[in-house]
């Protein structure tokens, strides 16, 4: 889990609680400021300044399904001109075996469903997804209200300017309405 | 004395009532899930739709004991009910295709409150669909060699430059990227409804499905990019899809199918016959579970502007399937066109124009677009419509070809209503199902319609 050394850990980190949007993006921006790295912040909708504010961006989804609907012009074309080229080579219509106008329809399909296929798959395994078990939901507070209309920040007890009565003090001065420990 | 002067700009309606927040509007959708109570209505459908997909099982049953035989079909017309239906289901998908993807990348706030049930519906329209191609030849069990390419013992492949194998593809790629649109979309809501209920049962089932959702902003990031990016995704999908169902006739030679008209024309038509059954479907539910505040009047007047719209649409394809057959001067394209007004058939011909193109006119009034009677007659009309539109195109260009010798007359047995009808009581049976079981409208993107939705509007951004 979070530390590094021999003993299991006290506790996972430490979570503010905040009423609006608006408070939690300050706050998030505030605690990257101060330079806590391993944080993060819950939402029960996207907030597009939140991850910005915590410093991520994954672009490799773009590369992915890039490569997806590649992978999938390829199979899409390939199998048809292995089909009617090598396999079953049929005449029809005076056509050339490799009738290319009429294999488009089935490329582009094949196209499309390997690149949502890839950027779903990508999206579930990047996220760490399923994942049913996390520390966060030992916080009663957020089990109850981060899924609904509550606003909360983690610092991870793993970062390394983690001190659980400095990094305490902190946050409580982020006018968070609530802090609680959160338990491994 | 100063008249009141008017707004210099427009102010558009709220696309939700006021007064909610992020936490009533979780719990007025998520009530519907999980306060196990449902209304009479629900009940009285559930049970009528369930004993007509009791039908739709009989009339397979039959079909794979007997063969097609059981059907109208003959020579000449050996396309009957079978691709009416499956093209008729097929468009009704593609309103909710257009819903969540194409008004989505075009920012259309007020898709929100609908594009949940719309993807649901395009998911059971499918379905519905998919059951004529594999139950068409009452032979289903050899359709796996025909349809797909997978290495057999008899060495043979299917046949790739035919627009059949097309639709194949098409359709399989539409359903499962629907799927995952529909799934996605749900993640983060069935999250809430996992963290809302007390039974154990309740909140293991929702928190499997979830896959462990907890709204971090890294996961996110990572959702809205691959969701604008099914959206991309799906855009040229939807419009591939009914291009590909156009194709099953615009390939062919048969006058009145070889058109080049056909593939614009569907898809307008597919998203016609979709805008109609999303109105069927919402002006029922927002009655039946008191969602006035969330699907708007608003919502339904801008339904109401784009039926009008693809409406026309259509029109203009009629129109020119007409011009055709006179500017062809093909003596078989001009043969057909009058036989489609004039012959046997006329009487659907001149219903499907009072259907599809002279009732929906009446949405050019406010008043009509504003009454939920008014559209929901409409809509209805327009369902009907459509499904004649297949039902002209299919029967009277194949009933009298280039023989008088070969003429012939086509009428459906019970055996093909049973299985159409069959086909509408279990795409309302698993709508409702969807509905008792999973939130009509997308919880998470609601909240972010609430006042304090947008978090930095103040800073400027």
């Amino acid at each position: 889990m979070a530390g590094s050394g021999a003993r299991p850990p006290e506790i996972y980190g430490l979570m503010a609680e905040f009423e609006t949007p608006t408070a939690l993006v300050a706050a998030a921006r505030q605690t990257y400021a101060e330079g806590y790295r391993k944080i993060d912040t819950f939402s029960p909708f996207p907030v597009e300044e939140a991850w910005e504010a915590i410093g991520h961006h994954d672009s490799r989804l773009s590369l992915i399904v890039l490569v997806g609907g590649l992978t999938g012009l390829v199979t899409g074309y390939g199998l048809q001109y292995w089909v009617h080229v090598f396999a079953y080579p049929t005449n029809v219509a005076g056509k050339p075996l490799n009738s290319w106008p009429q294999f488009i329809p089935v490329t582009f399909e094949l196209t499309i469903l390997f690149a949502a296929l890839s950027a779903v798959l990508a999206m579930i395994v990047l996220n760490g997804l399923p994942m049913p078990y996390h520390p966060v939901f030992n916080v009663k507070r957020f089990t109850e209200h981060a899924s609904r209309d509550g606003f909360f920040l983690l610092v991870e007890a793993a970062d390394p300017k983690f001190d659980k009565q400095h990094t305490m003090d902190f946050l409580k001065g982020l006018n968070a309405s609530e802090v609680s420990e959160v338990e491994p | 004395m100063i008249l009141n002067p008017k707004p210099s700009t427009y102010e558009p309606p709220p696309l939700i009532e006021p007064g909610h927040t992020f936490g009533s509007i979780t719990d007025k959708i998520s009530a519907v899930v999980l306060s196990g109570r449902q209304p009479l209505a629900w009940v009285i459908v559930v049970s009528i739709s369930f004993m007509l997909v009791g039908m739709l099982g009989i009339a397979i049953t039959w079909l794979l004991i007997k063969g097609t035989g059981i059907w109208g079909i003959n020579i000449p017309v050996g396309w009957g009910f079978a691709i009416i239906n499956f093209v008729w289901w097929i468009g009704i998908g593609h309103a909710g295709t257009l819903i969540s993807a194409i008004l989505l990348l075009l920012k259309q706030g007020w898709r929100t409150s609908i594009n949940r049930f719309a993807e649901g519906m395009t998911i059971f329209a499918v379905m519905c669909a998919g059951i004529f191609p594999l139950i068409h030849t009452g032979r289903p069990w050899l359709a796996a060699y025909w349809l797909f390419p997978y290495p057999n013992s008899m060495l043979i492949w299917p046949q790739f430059r035919s627009p059949l194998i097309w639709d194949v593809f098409a359709v399989s790629t539409y359903f499962t990227v629907s799927m995952m649109f529909w799934y996605v979309g749900l993640i983060p809501d069935l999250a809430t409804l996992r963290d809302k209920p007390k039974r154990l049962w309740v909140k293991r089932a929702y928190g499997m499905l979830s896959l462990g959702w907890r709204g971090s902003a890294r996961h996110w990031q990572r959702y809205e990019h691959i969701y604008l990016l099914m959206a991309g995704l799906s855009t040229p999908l939807v419009l591939s899809v009914h291009t590909v169902v156009s194709f099953d006739f615009a390939i062919g030679i048969i006058p009145g199918w070889h058109a080049t008209i056909f593939p614009p024309y569907f898809v307008a038509g597919a998203i016609y016959a979709g805008f109609a059954m999303v109105l069927t479907l919402a002006i029922p539910l927002r009655k039946i579970y008191g969602l006035e505040d969330f699907i708007t009047m608003r919502h339904l007047e801008n339904m109401g502007k784009v039926t009008l719209l693809t409406g026309l649409i259509v029109a203009y394809g009629y129109t020119s399937e007409a011009f055709f057959g006179w500017y062809s001067a093909n003596r078989y394209e001009g043969f057909m066109i009058l036989n489609r007004m004039f012959g046997p058939y006329w009487f659907i011909y001149w219903a499907l124009i009072f259907c599809n193109i002279i009732t929906p006119q009446w949405l050019w009034f406010k008043r009509v677009r504003t009454s939920t009677v008014g559209l929901f007659l409409v809509a209805m009309v327009v369902n009907v419509g459509m499904w004649l539109e297949r039902f002209v195109i299919v029967i009277t260009s194949l009933h009298r070809d280039f023989l008088p010798s070969s003429w012939g007359m086509y009428y459906p047995t019970k055996w093909d209503w049973m299985t159409f009808i069959g086909t509408i009581g279990l795409f309302i049976f698993l709508f409702f199902l969807f509905v008792r079981f999973l939130p009509m409208i997308s919880i998470f993107e609601m909240r972010t319609m609430a006042p304090k939705g947008t978090p930095t509007e103040a800073e400027g951004h």
